[in-house]
């Protein structure tokens, strides 16, 4: 059937943004796979809680490329609060339409931003954890030896 | 550029064809069922046509029956057999990797009773013939065998299958479509008792399939309500339809030998060339029991839809097996039947050739292709 790509479209498949992978990357994602046929992968960089920068890899037909890269394009600079509920009817309508049979590339592009910026969220809530232990650690030590040297 | 690599699709139509099919339109409009002078005119010409067709695939004329579709044919043939021969058993067989179009009529015939039995192919889309041997029992009536596959190209040995089920004591029939003319059609030599044509897949026009048929089987109507076709098919018949199917039959056969070979010669020289040009490339299907025209190939760590949309913003046309749509992520069912990897299965082009493809054409081709697979791989997740 025929599927009608916008220009857009197909202008974001052919000349996709924010291809790649960040390199030291604060948080990385994947969501799909090979055997369904699309596959996803998100590199994010955090500063001050917002998306400093977004890249993506694709194994995926021409909808699943637009979509990650329209979708990365508008999340750039977003506070990770608002970029993690993006709503995927966003990115149809900023793409002018996609065919029915595609949509779900949009809902698949949304779920793996959801999935990056939830794994940044449990690595720095862990980080903070190990932060924490390591305070109380220090000064534990610091107590001991504080001790040993009054002896 | 504008390439059409999709011949395995359809074809277009050779402007012979088109001429002759303008008279029956224009001038020859009669019904060739009117007893009239004008009526009986075009019967007339629609015999001699019929005479034609059935002399290039040896048979007699009377065995022919031109349906609106392959798919009608091959659903008049599976359940009109199926359902006029039940007190002579209730099991079918056909190979898993047919056509949508046989296994569509097959599984209906579960809701009237029927066992269907699935013949397993090996890697590169052979039936394995010690299997079907096998799954043939008394109760079995007819086997369904497809003479070249339509996605891989894989071609089968017709002949020795279908002396294996009759002598088995079932009817055969084999879907023939994409057989022409890169496989004579010789109907008496290859001992089918059913067997499938259509004419747009040999520069001839959309809307014509053909069923040969054994009067001497039992074969119940698919469309009743008219005494056309011995009351076999109703319907006012196709004439210009039919017309054009005969005369692109002919035309198809016609220099038969050098046109194969120049279109074997193109293909041959086109996989050469991307294979030089693009890395990890595998074949699908078989190198040698391959129709001519046919090139199936995988691209690992690229989609096949992403290239086929890459490739149609260029001017080139060609194909992919698997689509990924919302409800239904298809992959290949043939190629799952050949027991390729299931990470594979979405990196696959179908190219198919014809007698119009040039090499200028493969060239360009060659060349978006390599740019769109290395485009597409430079940001895959997958290395």
């Amino acid at each position: 059937m025929a599927l009608n790509y916008t220009k857009k479209t197909l202008k974001h498949f052919l000349k996709p943004k924010n291809i790649g992978e960040i390199k030291n990357a604060d948080a990385y994602a994947e969501i799909g796979n090979m055997v369904c046929g699309d596959q996803l992968n998100f590199s994010i960089k955090v500063e001050k809680g917002k998306i400093k920068d977004v890249k993506f890899l694709s194994f995926g037909c021409a909808s699943n490329i637009a979509t990650a890269s329209i979708m990365t394009e508008k999340v750039k600079g977003m506070s990770l609060e608002k970029a993690k509920d993006y709503d995927w009817n966003k990115i149809v309508s900023d793409l002018g339409g996609l065919p029915q049979q595609k949509v779900h590339c949009s809902i698949m592009a949304v779920q793996g931003l959801k999935k990056v910026i939830e794994n940044y969220e449990d690595k720095e809530l862990s980080s903070k954890d190990a932060k924490k232990l390591k305070n109380i650690k220090t000064k534990k030590i610091a107590k001991k030896s504080t001790k040993k040297i009054a002896k | 550029m504008e390439v059409y690599l999709d011949n395995a699709a359809t074809t277009k139509m050779d402007k012979g064809v088109a001429a002759i099919m303008q008279n029956y339109f224009l001038n020859k409009f009669a019904n060739a069922s009117s007893i009239h002078h004008q009526g009986e005119e075009v019967y007339n010409d629609l015999e001699k046509s019929k005479e034609t067709v059935a002399k290039i695939l040896n048979t007699k004329p009377q065995n022919l029956i031109f349906t609106g579709s392959a798919s009608e044919a091959n659903n008049f043939i599976i359940k009109g057999v199926a359902l006029a021969n039940k007190d002579k058993g209730k099991h079918i067989i056909v190979s898993s990797i047919e056509h949508p179009c046989v296994l569509g009529p097959a599984k209906d015939l579960v809701n009237e009773g029927f066992k269907v039995s699935y013949a397993p192919v090996d890697s590169k889309g052979r039936v394995k013939i010690a299997e079907l041997k096998k799954m043939i029992s008394k109760d079995t009536v007819l086997v369904s065998i497809m003479t070249a596959n339509n996605e891989i190209g894989t071609i089968q040995d017709i002949k020795k299958i279908a002396r294996l089920v009759k002598r088995n004591g079932a009817y055969f029939h084999t879907d023939a479509v994409q057989a022409v003319p890169y496989l004579k059609i010789d109907i008496k030599d290859l001992g089918v008792d059913f067997l499938t044509l259509s004419a747009h897949k040999f520069h001839g026009p959309k809307g014509v399939g053909m069923a040969y048929i054994d009067r001497n089987i039992k074969i119940k109507a698919l469309i009743s309500g008219g005494e056309q076709n011995d009351g076999l098919r109703a319907g006012t018949i196709n004439v210009a339809g039919i017309i054009g199917f005969s005369k692109a039959l002919e035309l198809a056969y016609k220099n038969r030998d050098k046109k194969i070979e120049k279109i074997k010669k193109l293909r041959e020289y086109f996989l050469k060339e991307i294979n030089k040009n693009i890395k990890d490339v595998y074949l699908n299907g078989h190198e040698t029991f391959r129709l001519d025209n046919n090139l199936n190939l995988r691209f690992n760590g690229v989609e096949g839809e992403a290239i086929l949309m890459d490739l149609s913003n260029q001017g080139i046309c060609v194909s992919t097996g698997s689509a990924c749509s919302a409800k239904n992520l298809k992959t290949s069912y043939v190629l799952q039947a050949l027991g390729i990897n299931s990470n594979y299965l979405n990196s696959n082009v179908r190219f198919s050739l014809s007698k119009n493809t040039t090499k200028a054409e493969l060239d360009y081709t060659v060349k978006k292709l390599s740019e769109a697979v290395k485009r597409l791989r430079s940001f895959s997740p997958i290395k």
